[in-house]
């Protein structure tokens, strides 16, 4: 646990969040609305905040759930979750939309798809925007997946849009990622190079009643006989379903128990959420570190330095040398 | 650090204690701190369009706010557990069925029950100005806005006044 001097955090501030946290741990699920809002804003609280709950994570399934716009992810959400609360299962659902580049602002509009589930305590949706992040998810997802995870869901289902090569970041946050494809899409050769079929555990041909369902589910075969044999043993299945019917839901979920079991079986999980903790470690020593090295040179120190760097009086290297270990020489 | 900001307005009671005080705000503004307006926009009751309520959401986007769209025919209970859920700054009610002055009372009552208080509710539609005056008095609503209203004054209206309601 930090120290109010480490966090550079008024003691009580750091009080009233260790409180949050105990709050939120023990199921109120006010305060982990405000505890997700914490983590999105940033800063000395939101890694107080991460800091007490982190040993409280662990035990959820993560599932990342991506596709085109219109590919009916947020009704599949909607479907698994509803057949999953049957199970007596408890989710969190974070729906990440993008951030306009111009305006800062954006329009969340997933939890219109997900009224049934309003209103069921062992439901939890929230509403994510990219905030600039390109790679589909949003710089505090993980944040909020911890959250979840910390606050007993047995679930944490993450959707997002995913539409080309680069909005792959999903599958280093999720456990088991799937993958929706609607046939009749557009150029679906195209589809098949691009990176976020790659990233697939599980296919899911939605809307499956539609013309050329069987094509798109031959194509997607004929995309994975030419990968080779999976190097992790693990070939995606492609299931196909018609969400808004609740065709296919209990076959996807089996699917991801599957996958989940594979995991555990294989020793993937334990790799995965290793790799997992490395990259968000290094992310958290950036975050920590570039703060720090600001707070120590604000203002007009800063914009001095940036300004011998731009007349070419500095090189950025010497200079970032310098800040990181004062007293090194040219 | 840097200097600390004042407080704006003292934590809601709540059986809660402290703990959802609005920390970014007294931590002041750090560099790398992230914080936008978070607007919940809904339409309670058995109104059949939205077209006003999604010129709305649109302006607030472009104004930089996050608006969570929860489209038609919500129950106050509903619209009270999305923005607990959302931790919303503000509620954006449209109302064009008459029914205001029973779903809005419900809706703030809700927010009370909750601790809620702190989260600014403007209400928009069809709505007299006598209405309009006992619901600001009496049911906690912050600001009421006919169909003739600007969006610029209701973005700037939200800018100004998001964070300052009295418990």
């Amino acid at each position: 646990m930090l120290s109010s001097s480490v966090l550079r955090l008024p003691s009580s501030i750091l009080v009233q969040t260790v409180e949050l946290a105990h709050s939120l741990l023990s199921g109120n699920r006010r305060a982990l609305a405000r505890g997700i809002t914490i983590a999105e804003t940033g800063g000395a609280p939101a890694r107080a905040l991460l800091s007490a709950v982190y040993p409280a994570t662990g035990r959820a399934h993560i599932i990342g759930i991506t596709g085109a716009p219109g590919a009916g992810k947020s009704t599949l959400v909607n479907s698994l979750a509803l057949h999953w609360r049957r199970a007596g299962k408890t989710i969190g659902v974070i729906a990440v939309d993008p951030t306009s580049p111009f305006s800062g602002g954006a329009i969340l509009g997933d939890r219109i798809r997900m009224q049934p589930l309003g209103g069921d305590p062992g439901i939890f949706i929230r509403s994510m925007a990219s905030r600039g992040r390109l790679g589909g998810i949003a710089r505090a997802t993980g944040d909020a997946i911890a959250l979840l995870d910390a606050a007993g869901f047995d679930i944490v289902l993450i959707e997002t849009v995913g539409a080309g090569q680069s909005e792959v970041e999903i599958a280093g946050a999720a456990q088991t990622t799937l993958v929706i494809e609607v046939p009749g899409m557009g150029d679906d050769v195209q589809s098949i190079k691009a990176g976020i079929l790659e990233i697939a555990d599980i296919f899911v041909v939605n809307k499956a009643d539609r013309e050329g369902a069987d094509a798109l589910i031959g194509q997607l075969r004929a995309m994975l006989r030419l990968g080779g044999p999976p190097p992790d043993g693990w070939e995606p299945p492609i299931v196909p379903a018609i969400a808004i019917r609740d065709q296919g839901i209990a076959e996807i979920a089996a699917e991801i128990e599957r996958h989940r079991a594979h995991l555990g079986a294989s020793g993937q999980l334990a790799m995965r959420d290793r790799d997992r903790a490395g990259r968000e470690f290094q992310r958290i020593i950036q975050e920590a570190a570039l703060e720090q090295l600001r707070a120590r040179y604000a203002g007009a120190a800063w914009d001095a330095l940036v300004d011998h760097i731009a007349a070419r009086e500095l090189d950025p290297y010497t200079a970032a040398a310098q800040l990181l270990e004062p007293g090194v020489s040219k | 650090m840097g200097v600390a900001q004042p407080i704006p307005i003292p934590p809601p009671p709540s059986p809660y204690g402290v703990v959802y005080f609005r920390i970014s705000q007294s931590c002041g503004k750090e560099r790398e701190m992230d914080r936008k307006i978070r607007v919940l926009v809904a339409k309670p009751g058995l109104d059949g369009h939205d077209r006003g309520a999604k010129v709305i959401a649109r302006a607030l986007r472009d104004a930089g706010m996050e608006v969570i769209y929860t489209g038609l025919q919500q129950t106050p209970p509903m619209i009270v557990e999305a923005a607990l859920q959302e931790d919303v700054d503000v509620i954006g009610l449209s109302i064009l069925s008459g029914a205001h002055m029973t779903l809005l009372p419900k809706i703030t009552q809700l927010l009370h029950d909750q601790g809620m208080d702190d989260v600014l509710v403007v209400a928009g539609g069809i709505i007299s100005d006598a209405d309009a005056r006992t619901l600001m008095q009496q049911h906690g609503v912050a600001a009421v806005y006919g169909p003739g209203a600007s969006t610029r004054d209701i973005v700037r209206y939200i800018q100004e006044n998001v964070g300052t309601r009295k418990a």
